[in-house]
């Protein structure tokens, strides 16, 4: 059974609870919908996070580059369309809120901060660096724009139902956008938050797993299968949008339709983890090294060929 | 203790405070799993239905949720047992509530042997300790029913995570019902032996103070509910005048408010600390005080650790 917070409370007001106020009608925010030239402008700011991604790490000489490269598609919609955001105040009350629950694609979070001004770019080149803001995993305390600190897996959607709980008390219109990985679908948490988010109906709760099907040990199907995802997350009472990962207006027009939907709603997002990288593409081994200088130009040769770099 | 003793479990003055403070604050939320009854957070519940979020038999979920709550601007306050809220659910407690400093604050209940019956499963004996690990945790343990209530409405004030460890059975009121965090209470003086004790033993140690000064033999008794950070200028007087300090708490004897106490006096006032404790034993079901009475925490026990570290004194 689904009940929404307001059927929740009228029920235990008839019970005889003491008179609550009711927020007033509250409802998602919903983007406008997207326009050929906002697609291209989109798939150039994915591109450019995954070089921001490739050269960070590089300089880092540690990190995740696999399942950062998996969401950029992902990612860059949420912070270059989607979201609305105050880059000179990260705290503004009504921002949307992004909860990277995939805590170790910290990277790519960073380069998108970046690329939406809330620090300078030259800054990505202190990733995982003593004293740097730009932690190993996500730090809401240090780096501007992060909203949450996460990187232990299986917690993050609990903090965005949270989050969205709070929301809807206030009747807020901005959202919560959650970026799980599939392995992390493996922890038991992630489903007991699945659960509060249905049992609460939280309409501003938008999950998007980044299913790139790989996790450190292997194939996520040979160490511990997560699937059917779809089917799971339906019987768990959610919105389900199955899409291709990496199609720009897929990912946008499934978001918009998650902002409309009653209750919670999640992407399903097929990627290829590493993508965009011809030697890192569907290998595991990428998940958590480094590429080498040369390996780095390499990478960059393929996401902007001849390009300009930088 | 006379007949107009006042008894109240920490865990009902826990759910007037909460009344109370929900009147006060609208940003106060509260999170249970699914103890409500136990803990006391029903009465909030009632009152305030929209604040209330009962996130089932799911506790680990319940720290994140309530992570949320504070990232959207809410006062937290989550509460089951403490065997749950330390153990089950610590990592998502240090990680997500401790580490960003939000303000969430822990509230738990059935810490301790005094559970009873439930049995070992159900009796926390190591939440100081993992709670006390954790930088920037605040570690409260109330003696009594009025300090609890005070320590909940300091916690307020406390930017950041809070731990509070109460329990389930009645316990005499002994304090004056202030708190203030960081500090502790000196409820009896002498210059012979001090006992610092936190939760129910602190009762016990006034009464082991009693017979003793009919013996002859005056101690001082410190009110440490404070465990975290500790009152280390009101410790290190005990310490001088003293010159012996027994410890006492109903938890294990690793980690708990004894450890707290010796690793500072070790570094800053060097005496013999003996703690009373539960000696590194799970518990068992049983009578609240015959579950004391086993694991040696009875104000006799107290009685002889002051003689023996007046004795180590020399």
């Amino acid at each position: 059974m689904k009940i929404s917070l307001r059927d929740y409370r009228d029920s235990r007001e008839v019970m005889g609870s003491a008179g609550v106020e009711n927020p007033p009608g509250f409802r998602m925010r919903i983007s406008p919908s997207l326009t050929a030239d906002r697609q291209k402008t989109l798939q150039d700011h994915a591109t450019r996070l995954r070089c921001d991604v490739i050269n960070a790490l590089a300089e880092a000489g540690s990190g995740h580059p696999g399942g950062s490269l998996s969401c950029a598609d992902i990612v860059a919609t949420l912070f270059f369309d989607v979201m609305e955001l105050d880059p000179e105040n990260a705290r503004w009350p009504d921002r949307d809120r992004f909860i990277l629950a995939k805590g170790h694609a910290a990277p790519l979070l960073y380069a998108a901060l970046a690329g939406r001004g809330f620090f300078s770019r030259d800054e990505l080149g202190t990733l995982r660096k003593l004293s740097s803001r730009l932690q190993g995993h996500p730090d809401m305390r240090k780096t501007p724009g992060v909203e949450a600190s996460t990187g232990s897996l299986g917690q993050g959607l609990s903090i965005a139902v949270g989050l969205a709980l709070g929301g809807q008390l206030d009747g807020a219109a901005w959202g919560v956008y959650a970026l799980l990985g599939d392995g992390e679908l493996q922890e038991g948490q992630v489903w007991e938050a699945a659960m509060a988010a249905a049992h609460y109906g939280l309409d501003n709760l938008v999950a998007i797993v980044d299913n790139n099907g790989l996790q450190i040990d292997g194939p996520i199907a040979e160490v511990m299968a997560p699937e059917p995802l779809a089917d799971k997350w339906r019987a768990f009472g959610w919105n389900v949008f199955e899409i291709d990962g990496h199609d720009i207006w897929a990912i946008h027009g499934a978001l918009v339709e998650a902002q409309g939907a009653t209750g919670p709603a999640v992407l399903i997002a097929r990627t290829v983890k590493g993508k965009g990288v011809s030697f890192m593409e569907g290998e595991c081994d990428w998940h958590g090294k480094a590429p080498s200088q040369e390996e780095c130009h390499v990478a960059l040769e393929d996401l902007i060929g001849g390009e300009a770099r930088g | 203790m006379g007949d107009t003793q006042v008894f109240e479990a920490t865990r009902d003055a826990y759910g007037r405070a909460l009344v109370e403070l929900g009147a006060l604050r609208d940003d106060l939320v509260v999170l249970d799993a699914d103890l409500s009854g136990s803990t006391r957070t029903k009465k909030f519940a009632d009152q305030y239905p929209d604040r209330f979020f009962n996130a089932g038999i799911a506790e680990q979920n319940m720290m994140n949720m309530a992570a949320g709550l504070a990232l959207a601007g809410k006062v937290a306050f989550a509460s089951t047992f403490a065997i749950f809220a330390t153990g089950r659910a610590w990592e998502q407690v240090r990680n997500t509530i401790a580490y960003p400093r939000l303000p969430v604050k822990i509230i738990a209940t059935h810490a301790g042997l005094t559970v009873g019956a439930d049995g070992a499963s159900h009796q926390a004996l190591e939440d100081i300790a993992v709670m006390r690990a954790i930088p920037g945790m605040h570690v409260i343990v109330p003696a009594d029913g009025a300090e609890a209530e005070a320590a909940i409405k300091a916690s307020l004030d406390i930017e950041g995570p809070v731990y509070i460890r109460l329990g389930r059975a009645k316990v005499p009121t002994i304090t004056d019902g202030e708190f203030v965090p960081g500090r502790g209470s000196t409820l009896a003086n002498g210059d012979d032996v001090a006992i610092v004790a936190c939760g129910i033993m602190v009762a016990r140690a006034l009464e082991a103070a009693d017979r003793m000064r009919e013996r002859g033999i005056n101690c001082r008794v410190i009110n440490m509910s404070a465990v975290k950070p500790l009152d280390e200028d009101l410790l290190l007087r005990a310490a001088r005048s003293c010159e012996a300090v027994v410890t006492a708490e109903e938890h294990n004897v690793i980690g708990g408010l004894g450890s707290a106490v010796a690793e500072f006096l070790g570094a800053n006032c060097p005496v013999p600390v003996l703690p009373v404790a539960v000696k590194d034993r799970f518990g068992q079901s049983g009578d609240p005080d015959a579950l004391l009475e086993y694991y040696g925490l009875m104000p006799n026990d107290i009685e002889a650790a002051c003689v023996r570290a007046m004795q180590m004194r020399g």
